[in-house]
């Protein structure tokens, strides 16, 4: 089944045009890697996925309803199928660890606090971070920051998981922990779309990897055949500054 | 003997003079913070309006408010009625005149404060609210304000501060606040004892405030 389809994307900003007629399917279980050089539009993608940004042209749809962008019923009601892990956690400063990942369920969804409680324990649990249910966004390490984001993102019960960067803020050490949530989530067959410039770890955990540039899918395919036997020179070219793949 | 009978009495009267003065401007001040931080929040909302027309009067608010003494603000608050309307302005009115051009005056103040620290919010805050289906209104109050609230605290303080002074402006229109009441029996008994007076209830009253807000600072110290 298609949790996320998108179809015919344009967008520009001013008198750049950052996505040029792109389209999108991903499938229920589905683990996409979209990678690409820097102003590919690769975020952009997400954030016109995510209604972050509004697209020029083109069709949006969660779960086969497409989205009408007239109607702030549609949007919301689309907004319940996913989640966004940003670049930089955007965690709410203000409050606790536990409150972070229970406030929206709460106000948001209107679902049962004790309910929402339990799933949160269940998820910091998870997530490695049982013991740091009271701490502040401060006081945690960036790594820490980026697995409370996770499971602020899980706790709304999406279909589908955005990730927009998620270690590009984090040293290599941090990362790690963070790939292996993602990986982890991966196993369970979570829909998960992830913007990443961790090459080796696309290639692992990816069913399906797209390659952008200059606002269009250069080429998609599976890991082996957009990493191994990349058709396009544009995409080799690309993967010729990551050794080691 | 008899002359400091005399000046015990003198002394008396003073206290008791002055004390009605205090509750007058304590009145004068926590009414002007009452109304003046929710209408400044507003002022602050229009100053920022995406519409053109709410947002350029609301400017030109802000800059009159600013730009003229508060002095004058409260004499045409005061005498505007009688002088523009002839309707006939009774002492009674001196006081509320004395809370409407404070009010006035300090929200246009404390928009800009708002403004400052809203804008200063980084767009990640209202980027993860909208994901998570915050209405623009719970993205304001649950997650915005109380951020800006920690961020404005030391503007805020200083704004209140000014307050606590600005309240002796109130005696030219003869609202009979602790100022007004040293000024009178001063000139009076030809004396500095009542200035004197003013002048430490004036510290004392903001030193008090400087502690409260300090006390909120380190309140709201649990994170950043």
């Amino acid at each position: 089944m298609s949790v996320l389809s998108m179809k015919n994307i344009f967008k520009s900003f001013q008198n750049l045009d950052v996505l040029k007629d792109i389209s999108l399917e991903v499938s229920e279980g589905e683990v996409v890697a979209v990678i690409g050089p820097s102003g590919s539009g690769k975020s952009t993608l997400l954030r016109c996925a995510t209604f972050l940004e509004s697209v020029d042209a083109g069709q949006v749809a969660y779960l086969g309803e497409a989205v009408d962008f007239r109607k702030k019923a549609s949007i919301q009601r689309a907004k319940g199928c996913f989640g966004l892990v940003f670049q930089n956690f955007n965690l709410f400063p203000h409050y606790s660890v536990l409150k972070n990942i229970m406030d929206a369920p709460v106000t948001v969804q209107k679902r049962n606090k004790s309910e929402v409680y339990q799933q949160a324990i269940q998820l910091l649990d998870k997530l490695g971070l049982a013991d740091r249910t009271d701490a502040y966004p401060c006081q945690l390490s960036g790594g820490q920051q980026q697995r409370v984001s996770i499971a602020r993102a899980l706790a709304m019960n999406p279909k589908i998981l955005f990730f927009d960067e998620p270690t590009s803020a984090l040293d290599p050490e941090l990362t790690g922990e963070v790939l292996k949530v993602i990986r982890s989530l991966a196993r369970e067959h979570m829909t998960m779309v992830i913007v990443t410039h961790e090459m080796a770890f696309a290639r692992e955990v990816a069913d399906r990897v797209i390659f952008m540039d200059g606002g269009i899918i250069v080429e998609e395919g599976t890991p082996k055949e957009v990493f191994d036997q990349p058709r396009q020179e544009r995409t080799r070219q690309f993967l010729r500054n990551y050794s080691g793949l | 003997m008899i002359v400091s009978a005399i000046d015990v009495d003198k002394l008396m009267l003073m206290a008791q003079q002055m004390s009605q003065g205090v509750a007058t401007t304590l009145s004068l001040f926590i009414l002007t913070l009452l109304f003046a931080m929710p209408l400044g929040l507003l002022v602050s909302f229009g100053r920022m309006s995406k519409n053109v027309i709410v947002r350029n009067v609301t400017k030109f608010y802000i800059s009159v408010m600013r730009g003229t003494p508060l002095m004058l603000q409260l004499l045409v608050v005061y005498f505007g009625p009688y002088l523009l309307f002839g309707i006939t302005i009774s002492p009674s009115y001196r006081f509320p005149a004395a809370v409407i051009s404070f009010s006035i005056n300090y929200a246009a103040y404390f928009a800009e404060i708002y403004r400052s620290g809203i804008e200063s919010m980084p767009a990640g805050q209202y980027e993860a609210a909208n994901v998570l289906g915050y209405g623009k209104g719970q993205t304001f109050f649950k997650i915005i304000f109380p951020q800006v609230v920690k961020r404005i605290l030391p503007s805020v303080t200083n704004e209140i501060i000014t307050l606590v002074k600005d309240t002796s402006l109130a005696f030219a229109i003869a609202v009979l606040e602790v100022f007004t009441i040293a000024k009178q029996i001063a000139s009076a008994q030809t004396s500095m004892v009542p200035y004197v007076a003013a002048g430490i209830f004036y510290y004392l009253f903001n030193y008090l405030v400087a502690f409260i807000m300090e006390r909120v600072e380190r309140k709201l110290n649990y994170y950043h």
